[in-house]
Protein backbone atom coordinates (compact mmCIF):
# COMPACT_ATOMS: atom_id res chain seq x y z
CA UNK A 1 0.00 0.00 0.00
CA UNK A 2 1.33 3.43 -0.83
CA UNK A 3 2.01 5.85 1.97
CA UNK A 4 2.99 3.01 4.27
CA UNK A 5 6.19 3.38 6.24
CA UNK A 6 9.28 1.39 7.02
CA UNK A 7 10.77 2.28 10.38
CA UNK A 8 13.74 1.47 12.57
CA UNK A 9 12.83 1.06 16.23
CA UNK A 10 15.27 1.12 19.10
CA UNK A 11 13.41 -0.35 22.04
CA UNK A 12 14.51 -0.86 25.63
CA UNK A 13 14.66 -4.57 26.46
CA UNK A 14 15.04 -5.55 30.09
CA UNK A 15 14.32 -9.05 31.41
CA UNK A 16 13.16 -8.02 34.87
CA UNK A 17 13.48 -5.41 37.61
CA UNK A 18 17.05 -6.31 38.50
CA UNK A 19 18.43 -7.19 35.08
CA UNK A 20 20.53 -4.73 33.13
CA UNK A 21 18.64 -3.60 30.07
CA UNK A 22 19.78 -2.29 26.69
CA UNK A 23 18.30 -0.76 23.55
CA UNK A 24 17.63 -3.29 20.80
CA UNK A 25 17.10 -2.45 17.17
CA UNK A 26 14.09 -3.72 15.20
CA UNK A 27 12.84 -3.09 11.67
CA UNK A 28 9.11 -2.78 10.94
CA UNK A 29 7.72 -2.59 7.42
CA UNK A 30 4.47 -1.48 5.80
CA UNK A 31 3.17 0.53 8.75
CA UNK A 32 0.00 2.47 7.91
CA UNK A 33 -0.01 6.16 8.94
CA UNK A 34 -3.49 5.54 10.38
CA UNK A 35 -2.25 3.02 12.92
CA UNK A 36 -1.78 4.07 16.51
CA UNK A 37 1.67 3.76 18.02
CA UNK A 38 0.50 0.73 20.01
CA UNK A 39 -0.89 -0.94 16.88
CA UNK A 40 2.53 -0.51 15.32
CA UNK A 41 3.92 -2.34 18.37
CA UNK A 42 1.30 -5.07 17.88
CA UNK A 43 2.59 -5.55 14.33
CA UNK A 44 6.16 -5.73 15.59
CA UNK A 45 5.27 -8.18 18.36
CA UNK A 46 3.38 -10.44 15.96
CA UNK A 47 6.43 -10.44 13.75
CA UNK A 48 8.67 -11.29 16.73
CA UNK A 49 6.37 -14.12 17.84
CA UNK A 50 6.34 -15.57 14.31
CA UNK A 51 10.13 -15.45 14.30
CA UNK A 52 10.14 -17.27 17.65
CA UNK A 53 11.59 -14.27 19.46
CA UNK A 54 10.60 -12.67 22.75
CA UNK A 55 7.90 -10.03 22.14
CA UNK A 56 8.28 -6.61 23.73
CA UNK A 57 6.37 -6.15 26.98
CA UNK A 58 4.43 -2.89 27.17
CA UNK A 59 1.44 -1.71 29.19
CA UNK A 60 -1.91 -0.74 27.68
CA UNK A 61 -5.53 -1.16 28.58
CA UNK A 62 -8.22 1.19 27.29
CA UNK A 63 -6.45 2.36 24.13
CA UNK A 64 -8.65 5.44 24.19
CA UNK A 65 -6.61 7.81 26.31
CA UNK A 66 -8.33 7.37 29.65
CA UNK A 67 -6.62 4.63 31.64
CA UNK A 68 -3.10 6.03 31.63
CA UNK A 69 -1.38 2.66 31.22
CA UNK A 70 0.44 3.16 27.91
CA UNK A 71 3.70 4.51 29.29
CA UNK A 72 6.32 4.90 26.55
CA UNK A 73 9.11 7.45 26.34
CA UNK A 74 9.29 8.12 22.62
CA UNK A 75 12.22 10.02 21.08
CA UNK A 76 12.93 11.71 24.38
CA UNK A 77 9.34 12.67 25.29
CA UNK A 78 6.64 10.87 27.27
CA UNK A 79 3.88 9.68 24.92
CA UNK A 80 5.85 11.03 21.95
CA UNK A 81 5.87 14.31 20.08
CA UNK A 82 2.17 15.28 20.02
CA UNK A 83 0.77 17.54 22.75
CA UNK A 84 -2.15 16.38 24.87
CA UNK A 85 -2.22 12.71 23.91
CA UNK A 86 -1.27 9.36 25.40
CA UNK A 87 0.73 6.80 23.43
CA UNK A 88 -2.41 4.92 22.40
CA UNK A 89 -3.76 8.14 20.88
CA UNK A 90 -0.52 8.89 19.02
CA UNK A 91 -0.76 8.00 15.35
CA UNK A 92 1.94 6.88 12.98
CA UNK A 93 1.18 9.86 10.74
CA UNK A 94 3.24 11.84 13.25
CA UNK A 95 6.31 10.01 11.87
CA UNK A 96 7.96 9.76 8.48
CA UNK A 97 8.99 6.80 6.37
CA UNK A 98 12.57 5.82 7.26
CA UNK A 99 12.47 7.40 10.75
CA UNK A 100 14.37 5.89 13.64
CA UNK A 101 12.27 5.92 16.82
CA UNK A 102 13.75 5.34 20.26
CA UNK A 103 11.33 3.93 22.84
CA UNK A 104 12.21 3.69 26.53
CA UNK A 105 10.28 2.98 29.72
CA UNK A 106 9.48 5.69 32.30
CA UNK A 107 12.72 6.15 34.23
CA UNK A 108 12.14 6.80 37.90
CA UNK A 109 13.43 5.22 41.08
CA UNK A 110 9.80 5.02 42.22
CA UNK A 111 8.65 3.21 39.03
CA UNK A 112 10.79 0.05 38.78
CA UNK A 113 10.82 -1.62 35.38
CA UNK A 114 8.79 -4.83 35.41
CA UNK A 115 9.90 -5.90 31.95
CA UNK A 116 10.98 -3.95 28.84
CA UNK A 117 8.66 -0.93 28.63
CA UNK A 118 6.31 -1.93 31.45
CA UNK A 119 6.92 -0.19 34.78
CA UNK A 120 5.31 -0.61 38.17
CA UNK A 121 3.38 2.52 39.08
CA UNK A 122 1.99 1.22 42.40
CA UNK A 123 3.80 4.10 44.11
CA UNK A 124 0.96 6.30 42.83
CA UNK A 125 -1.61 3.99 44.40
CA UNK A 126 0.14 4.23 47.75
CA UNK A 127 0.17 8.04 47.51
CA UNK A 128 -3.60 7.95 46.87
CA UNK A 129 -4.17 5.52 49.73
CA UNK A 130 -2.31 7.91 52.04
CA UNK A 131 -4.91 10.64 51.65
CA UNK A 132 -6.57 10.88 48.24
CA UNK A 133 -10.06 10.15 49.53
CA UNK A 134 -13.01 11.64 51.40
CA UNK A 135 -14.96 9.96 54.19
CA UNK A 136 -18.74 9.67 53.74
CA UNK A 137 -21.51 8.18 55.81
CA UNK A 138 -23.01 4.97 54.54
CA UNK A 139 -26.76 4.74 54.03
CA UNK A 140 -28.99 6.23 51.39
CA UNK A 141 -27.34 8.12 48.60
CA UNK A 142 -27.63 11.87 49.13
CA UNK A 143 -29.34 14.10 46.63
CA UNK A 144 -26.93 15.27 43.99
CA UNK A 145 -26.12 18.99 44.06
CA UNK A 146 -27.51 19.62 47.54
CA UNK A 147 -24.24 21.26 48.54
CA UNK A 148 -23.69 24.42 46.53
CA UNK A 149 -20.24 24.79 45.01
CA UNK A 150 -18.73 27.91 43.51
CA UNK A 151 -18.54 27.46 39.73
CA UNK A 152 -14.84 28.42 39.49
CA UNK A 153 -13.92 25.94 42.22
CA UNK A 154 -16.01 23.24 40.62
CA UNK A 155 -14.24 23.86 37.28
CA UNK A 156 -10.79 23.80 38.86
CA UNK A 157 -11.61 20.63 40.78
CA UNK A 158 -12.94 19.02 37.64
CA UNK A 159 -9.84 19.97 35.66
CA UNK A 160 -7.60 18.55 38.39
CA UNK A 161 -9.68 15.38 38.45
CA UNK A 162 -8.89 14.85 34.77
CA UNK A 163 -5.51 13.38 35.82
CA UNK A 164 -5.36 9.74 34.71
CA UNK A 165 -2.31 8.82 36.77
CA UNK A 166 -0.25 8.02 33.69
CA UNK A 167 3.05 9.10 35.21
CA UNK A 168 4.22 11.19 32.23
CA UNK A 169 4.89 14.07 34.62
CA UNK A 170 7.30 11.93 36.65
CA UNK A 171 8.85 10.49 33.49
CA UNK A 172 9.65 13.85 31.94
CA UNK A 173 10.67 15.74 35.09
CA UNK A 174 14.44 16.08 35.43
CA UNK A 175 13.95 15.28 39.13
CA UNK A 176 11.53 12.42 38.63
CA UNK A 177 9.09 14.48 40.68
CA UNK A 178 5.47 13.46 41.15
CA UNK A 179 4.35 16.95 42.18
CA UNK A 180 1.92 17.42 39.28
CA UNK A 181 0.15 14.13 39.95
CA UNK A 182 0.03 14.54 43.73
CA UNK A 183 -1.06 18.17 43.49
CA UNK A 184 -3.87 17.26 41.09
CA UNK A 185 -5.09 14.64 43.55
CA UNK A 186 -4.79 17.02 46.51
CA UNK A 187 -6.51 19.82 44.57
CA UNK A 188 -9.51 17.90 43.27
CA UNK A 189 -10.57 17.27 46.87
CA UNK A 190 -9.25 20.39 48.60
CA UNK A 191 -11.32 22.59 46.28
CA UNK A 192 -14.61 20.98 47.25
CA UNK A 193 -16.64 21.25 50.47
CA UNK A 194 -16.60 17.47 50.84
CA UNK A 195 -12.83 17.51 50.97
CA UNK A 196 -12.48 19.91 53.88
CA UNK A 197 -12.66 17.43 56.75
CA UNK A 198 -9.41 15.64 55.93
CA UNK A 199 -7.85 18.73 54.35
CA UNK A 200 -4.75 19.09 56.57
CA UNK A 201 -4.02 15.41 57.10
CA UNK A 202 -4.45 14.77 53.38
CA UNK A 203 -1.73 17.05 52.10
CA UNK A 204 0.72 16.12 54.86
CA UNK A 205 0.22 12.38 54.41
CA UNK A 206 0.26 12.43 50.63
CA UNK A 207 3.42 14.55 50.50
CA UNK A 208 5.03 12.29 53.07
CA UNK A 209 4.16 9.20 51.02
CA UNK A 210 5.38 10.90 47.83
CA UNK A 211 8.76 11.50 49.47
CA UNK A 212 8.91 7.98 50.87
CA UNK A 213 8.36 6.49 47.44
CA UNK A 214 11.54 8.21 46.24
CA UNK A 215 10.09 10.85 43.91
CA UNK A 216 12.18 14.02 43.52
CA UNK A 217 11.30 17.61 44.45
CA UNK A 218 9.92 20.34 42.20
CA UNK A 219 12.33 22.65 40.35
CA UNK A 220 9.44 24.41 38.57
CA UNK A 221 10.84 23.70 35.09
CA UNK A 222 7.24 23.29 33.93
CA UNK A 223 8.06 20.23 31.79
CA UNK A 224 5.27 18.19 33.45
CA UNK A 225 2.59 20.69 32.52
CA UNK A 226 3.68 20.66 28.87
CA UNK A 227 3.85 16.86 28.64
CA UNK A 228 0.74 16.02 30.68
CA UNK A 229 -1.81 14.44 28.30
CA UNK A 230 -4.65 15.93 30.37
CA UNK A 231 -3.36 19.48 30.62
CA UNK A 232 -3.03 19.49 34.42
CA UNK A 233 -1.80 22.97 35.37
CA UNK A 234 1.13 24.06 37.55
CA UNK A 235 -1.47 26.06 39.49
CA UNK A 236 -2.24 22.78 41.24
CA UNK A 237 1.34 22.54 42.50
CA UNK A 238 1.14 26.10 43.86
CA UNK A 239 -2.16 25.14 45.54
CA UNK A 240 -0.54 22.09 47.10
CA UNK A 241 2.32 24.28 48.35
CA UNK A 242 -0.26 26.58 49.96
CA UNK A 243 -2.10 23.62 51.47
CA UNK A 244 1.20 22.28 52.79
CA UNK A 245 2.21 25.60 54.36
CA UNK A 246 -1.28 26.03 55.83
CA UNK A 247 -1.43 22.50 57.20
CA UNK A 248 1.97 22.87 58.84
CA UNK A 249 1.00 26.20 60.35
CA UNK A 250 -2.29 24.97 61.82
CA UNK A 251 -1.62 21.35 62.73
CA UNK A 252 -1.93 20.41 66.36
CA UNK B 1 4.10 15.89 61.94
CA UNK B 2 6.70 17.80 63.89
CA UNK B 3 8.73 20.83 62.82
CA UNK B 4 11.58 18.49 62.01
CA UNK B 5 9.40 16.72 59.48
CA UNK B 6 8.54 20.00 57.82
CA UNK B 7 12.19 20.42 56.83
CA UNK B 8 12.54 16.74 56.01
CA UNK B 9 9.72 16.96 53.47
CA UNK B 10 10.70 17.81 49.89
CA UNK B 11 8.17 20.65 49.98
CA UNK B 12 9.66 22.07 53.17
CA UNK B 13 13.16 21.99 51.72
CA UNK B 14 11.98 23.69 48.57
CA UNK B 15 10.24 26.37 50.64
CA UNK B 16 13.54 27.12 52.35
CA UNK B 17 15.14 27.50 48.88
CA UNK B 18 12.40 29.90 47.85
CA UNK B 19 12.49 32.03 50.99
CA UNK B 20 16.29 32.27 51.12
CA UNK B 21 16.35 32.93 47.36
CA UNK B 22 13.92 35.84 47.71
CA UNK B 23 15.93 37.17 50.63
CA UNK B 24 19.10 37.05 48.51
CA UNK B 25 17.23 38.97 45.82
CA UNK B 26 16.49 41.80 48.26
CA UNK B 27 20.18 41.87 49.11
CA UNK B 28 21.02 42.19 45.40
CA UNK B 29 18.82 45.30 45.22
CA UNK B 30 20.82 46.96 48.00
CA UNK B 31 24.13 45.81 46.56
CA UNK B 32 23.48 46.98 43.00
CA UNK B 33 22.03 50.32 44.15
CA UNK B 34 25.05 51.15 46.25
CA UNK B 35 27.53 50.10 43.58
CA UNK B 36 25.67 52.09 40.95
CA UNK B 37 27.00 55.19 42.76
CA UNK B 38 30.21 54.75 40.77
CA UNK B 39 28.29 55.79 37.64
CA UNK B 40 28.11 59.34 39.02
CA UNK B 41 31.76 59.35 37.90
CA UNK B 42 32.96 61.59 40.69
CA UNK B 43 36.16 59.70 41.31
CA UNK B 44 34.42 57.41 43.75
CA UNK B 45 33.53 60.04 46.39
CA UNK B 46 29.84 59.15 46.68
CA UNK B 47 30.50 55.43 46.35
CA UNK B 48 33.19 55.42 49.05
CA UNK B 49 30.86 57.27 51.41
CA UNK B 50 28.27 54.56 50.87
CA UNK B 51 30.85 51.81 51.28
CA UNK B 52 32.08 53.39 54.50
CA UNK B 53 28.53 53.52 55.87
CA UNK B 54 27.99 49.86 54.96
CA UNK B 55 31.16 48.68 56.68
CA UNK B 56 30.59 50.67 59.89
CA UNK B 57 26.81 50.67 60.48
CA UNK B 58 25.63 48.36 63.25
CA UNK B 59 22.38 47.34 61.53
CA UNK B 60 24.25 46.50 58.32
CA UNK B 61 26.78 44.45 60.34
CA UNK B 62 23.91 42.38 61.75
CA UNK B 63 22.33 42.02 58.29
CA UNK B 64 25.67 40.82 56.98
CA UNK B 65 25.52 37.88 59.36
CA UNK B 66 21.93 37.19 58.29
CA UNK B 67 23.08 37.40 54.67
CA UNK B 68 25.82 34.83 55.18
CA UNK B 69 23.39 32.58 57.00
CA UNK B 70 20.97 33.01 54.07
CA UNK B 71 23.56 32.16 51.41
CA UNK B 72 24.82 29.23 53.45
CA UNK B 73 21.31 27.83 54.00
CA UNK B 74 20.45 28.33 50.32
CA UNK B 75 23.58 26.44 49.25
CA UNK B 76 23.23 23.57 51.73
CA UNK B 77 19.57 23.13 50.82
CA UNK B 78 20.50 23.31 47.11
CA UNK B 79 23.02 20.53 47.61
CA UNK B 80 20.60 18.33 49.59
CA UNK B 81 17.79 18.87 47.06
CA UNK B 82 20.01 18.28 44.03
CA UNK B 83 21.30 14.99 45.47
CA UNK B 84 17.74 13.95 46.41
CA UNK B 85 16.56 14.78 42.89
CA UNK B 86 19.42 12.90 41.22
CA UNK B 87 18.54 9.80 43.23
CA UNK B 88 14.99 9.87 41.87
CA UNK B 89 16.29 9.11 38.34
CA UNK B 90 18.99 6.45 38.76
CA UNK B 91 18.99 5.37 35.10
CA UNK B 92 19.27 8.19 32.56
CA UNK B 93 17.31 8.23 29.32
CA UNK B 94 19.27 7.28 26.19
CA UNK B 95 17.33 10.03 24.40
CA UNK B 96 15.79 12.93 26.29
CA UNK B 97 14.39 16.01 24.59
CA UNK B 98 14.36 18.49 27.44
CA UNK B 99 14.27 21.46 25.08
CA UNK B 100 10.79 20.38 23.95
CA UNK B 101 9.21 21.24 27.29
CA UNK B 102 11.41 23.50 29.41
CA UNK B 103 14.06 26.21 29.40
CA UNK B 104 17.67 25.04 29.69
CA UNK B 105 18.36 27.38 32.58
CA UNK B 106 15.41 26.06 34.58
CA UNK B 107 17.06 22.65 34.31
CA UNK B 108 20.52 24.01 35.19
CA UNK B 109 19.98 25.83 38.51
CA UNK B 110 22.57 23.63 40.23
CA UNK B 111 25.25 24.33 37.62
CA UNK B 112 24.42 28.05 37.55
CA UNK B 113 24.48 28.14 41.35
CA UNK B 114 27.87 26.39 41.42
CA UNK B 115 29.29 28.92 38.95
CA UNK B 116 27.89 31.63 41.23
CA UNK B 117 29.62 30.07 44.22
CA UNK B 118 33.00 30.03 42.43
CA UNK B 119 32.40 33.64 41.48
CA UNK B 120 31.53 34.55 45.09
CA UNK B 121 34.83 33.11 46.35
CA UNK B 122 36.76 35.31 43.91
CA UNK B 123 34.50 38.24 44.72
CA UNK B 124 35.00 37.91 48.49
CA UNK B 125 38.76 37.63 48.04
CA UNK B 126 38.70 40.78 45.88
CA UNK B 127 36.59 43.01 48.09
CA UNK B 128 35.15 41.56 51.26
CA UNK B 129 38.46 40.38 52.78
CA UNK B 130 40.45 43.60 52.01
CA UNK B 131 37.61 45.69 53.53
CA UNK B 132 37.48 43.53 56.66
CA UNK B 133 41.26 43.69 57.08
CA UNK B 134 41.19 47.48 56.77
CA UNK B 135 38.32 47.86 59.26
CA UNK B 136 40.12 45.50 61.65
CA UNK B 137 43.30 47.56 61.43
CA UNK B 138 41.30 50.74 61.91
CA UNK B 139 42.34 52.02 58.48
CA UNK B 140 40.12 53.73 55.91
CA UNK B 141 39.63 51.40 52.93
CA UNK B 142 39.32 53.00 49.51
CA UNK B 143 36.92 50.53 47.94
CA UNK B 144 36.71 52.56 44.74
CA UNK B 145 40.47 52.29 44.15
CA UNK B 146 40.21 48.63 45.07
CA UNK B 147 37.59 48.20 42.30
CA UNK B 148 39.70 50.02 39.75
CA UNK B 149 42.70 47.83 40.54
CA UNK B 150 40.70 44.59 40.27
CA UNK B 151 38.96 45.64 37.06
CA UNK B 152 42.20 46.62 35.35
CA UNK B 153 42.89 42.91 34.91
CA UNK B 154 41.32 41.10 31.96
CA UNK B 155 40.92 37.79 33.79
CA UNK B 156 38.99 39.38 36.65
CA UNK B 157 36.71 41.17 34.19
CA UNK B 158 36.15 37.79 32.46
CA UNK B 159 35.36 36.00 35.75
CA UNK B 160 32.91 38.76 36.69
CA UNK B 161 31.16 38.41 33.33
CA UNK B 162 30.72 34.68 33.88
CA UNK B 163 29.39 35.44 37.38
CA UNK B 164 26.94 38.06 36.17
CA UNK B 165 25.64 35.95 33.29
CA UNK B 166 25.16 32.97 35.65
CA UNK B 167 23.31 35.25 38.04
CA UNK B 168 21.09 36.54 35.24
CA UNK B 169 19.94 33.06 34.21
CA UNK B 170 19.69 31.91 37.84
CA UNK B 171 17.32 34.80 38.52
CA UNK B 172 15.43 34.52 35.25
CA UNK B 173 14.19 31.16 36.49
CA UNK B 174 14.55 31.68 40.25
CA UNK B 175 12.51 34.88 40.57
CA UNK B 176 9.16 33.57 39.27
CA UNK B 177 9.91 30.06 40.54
CA UNK B 178 10.20 31.25 44.14
CA UNK B 179 6.67 32.66 44.02
CA UNK B 180 5.32 29.38 42.69
CA UNK B 181 7.13 27.61 45.55
CA UNK B 182 5.49 29.94 48.04
CA UNK B 183 2.13 29.04 46.55
CA UNK B 184 1.43 32.05 44.38
CA UNK B 185 0.23 31.09 40.92
CA UNK B 186 -2.82 32.46 39.19
CA UNK B 187 -3.80 33.64 35.76
CA UNK B 188 -3.63 37.30 36.67
CA UNK B 189 -0.39 37.67 38.64
CA UNK B 190 1.87 34.93 37.29
CA UNK B 191 2.39 36.50 33.84
CA UNK B 192 3.11 39.85 35.55
CA UNK B 193 5.60 38.20 37.92
CA UNK B 194 7.37 36.53 35.03
CA UNK B 195 7.73 39.85 33.23
CA UNK B 196 8.82 41.60 36.41
CA UNK B 197 11.35 38.82 37.05
CA UNK B 198 12.79 39.09 33.56
CA UNK B 199 13.09 42.88 33.77
CA UNK B 200 14.64 42.64 37.25
CA UNK B 201 17.19 39.99 36.21
CA UNK B 202 18.26 41.85 33.10
CA UNK B 203 18.43 45.32 34.72
CA UNK B 204 20.34 44.15 37.81
CA UNK B 205 22.77 42.02 35.83
CA UNK B 206 23.36 44.70 33.17
CA UNK B 207 24.18 47.22 35.90
CA UNK B 208 26.55 44.75 37.58
CA UNK B 209 28.19 43.91 34.25
CA UNK B 210 28.64 47.60 33.41
CA UNK B 211 30.85 48.11 36.49
CA UNK B 212 33.87 46.01 35.48
CA UNK B 213 33.46 46.98 31.82
CA UNK B 214 33.32 50.75 32.30
CA UNK B 215 36.20 50.64 34.77
CA UNK B 216 38.32 48.45 32.52
CA UNK B 217 37.68 50.78 29.59
CA UNK B 218 38.52 53.80 31.73
CA UNK B 219 35.07 55.39 31.27
CA UNK B 220 34.64 55.48 35.05
CA UNK B 221 37.78 56.83 36.64
C1 LIG C 1 22.85 36.08 45.00
C2 LIG C 1 22.81 34.82 44.95
C3 LIG C 1 21.60 33.96 44.72
C4 LIG C 1 20.29 34.31 44.53
C5 LIG C 1 19.68 35.69 44.50
C6 LIG C 1 19.55 33.08 44.35
C7 LIG C 1 18.19 33.03 44.14
C8 LIG C 1 17.48 31.88 43.93
C9 LIG C 1 16.06 31.79 43.78
C10 LIG C 1 15.09 32.96 43.88
C11 LIG C 1 15.74 30.50 43.57
C12 LIG C 1 14.36 29.93 43.31
C13 LIG C 1 13.85 29.17 44.49
C14 LIG C 1 12.57 28.45 44.14
O1 LIG C 1 12.45 27.91 43.04
O2 LIG C 1 11.68 28.41 44.99
C15 LIG C 1 16.95 29.75 43.55
C16 LIG C 1 17.04 28.39 43.31
C17 LIG C 1 18.22 27.68 43.35
N1 LIG C 1 19.46 28.14 43.73
FE1 LIG C 1 19.94 30.07 44.07
N2 LIG C 1 20.40 32.01 44.41
C18 LIG C 1 21.67 32.50 44.64
C19 LIG C 1 22.84 31.76 44.81
C20 LIG C 1 22.91 30.39 44.69
C21 LIG C 1 24.10 29.62 44.91
C22 LIG C 1 25.47 30.16 45.32
C23 LIG C 1 23.76 28.31 44.68
C24 LIG C 1 24.57 27.04 44.74
C25 LIG C 1 25.60 26.78 45.40
C26 LIG C 1 22.37 28.27 44.31
C27 LIG C 1 21.69 27.14 43.98
C28 LIG C 1 20.35 27.10 43.66
C29 LIG C 1 19.66 25.92 43.20
C30 LIG C 1 20.27 24.53 42.96
C31 LIG C 1 18.32 26.28 43.01
C32 LIG C 1 17.20 25.42 42.48
C33 LIG C 1 16.65 24.49 43.49
C34 LIG C 1 15.67 23.57 42.83
O3 LIG C 1 16.01 22.86 41.88
O4 LIG C 1 14.53 23.55 43.23
N3 LIG C 1 21.88 29.55 44.34
N4 LIG C 1 18.00 30.60 43.79
S1 LIG D 1 -0.71 14.95 36.14
FE1 LIG D 1 -0.89 14.55 33.93
S2 LIG D 1 1.07 13.54 33.43
FE2 LIG D 1 0.87 13.43 35.65
S3 LIG D 1 -0.13 11.46 36.07
FE3 LIG D 1 -1.79 12.99 35.92
S4 LIG D 1 -2.41 12.92 33.77
FE4 LIG D 1 -0.42 11.91 33.86
S1 LIG E 1 -4.00 2.57 26.84
FE1 LIG E 1 -5.32 3.65 28.20
S2 LIG E 1 -4.57 5.66 28.05
FE2 LIG E 1 -3.40 4.63 26.56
Amino acid sequence: MSGNMNLTLKVWKQKNKDAKGALETYQVKGISPDMSFLEMFDVLNEQLITEGKDPIAFDHDCREGICGMCSMYINGRPHGPVKGVTTCQLHMRSFKDGDTIVVEPWRSAAFPVVKDLAVNRSAFDRVIAAGGFVSVNTGNAKDANNILINKDDADDAFNAAACIGCGACVATCKNGSAMLFVSAKVSQLALLPQGQIEKEARVLNMVNQMDEEGFGACSVTGACEIECPKGISLENIARMNREFIGANATKK
Amino acid sequence: MSKENFLKASLGKKLVMGITGLFLITFLVVHVSLNACIFVNDGGVLFNEGAHFMSHNFFIRVMEIVLFAGIFTHMIQALILTLHNKKARPVAYAVNNGAANSKWYSRSMGVLGSLLLIFFVVHWANFWIPTKVAVFNGEEHNTFENMKAVFSKEYFVAIYMVGVISLCYHLLHGFPSAFQTLGLNNKKYTPMLKTAGAIFSIVVCTLFAAMPITMYLGIIK
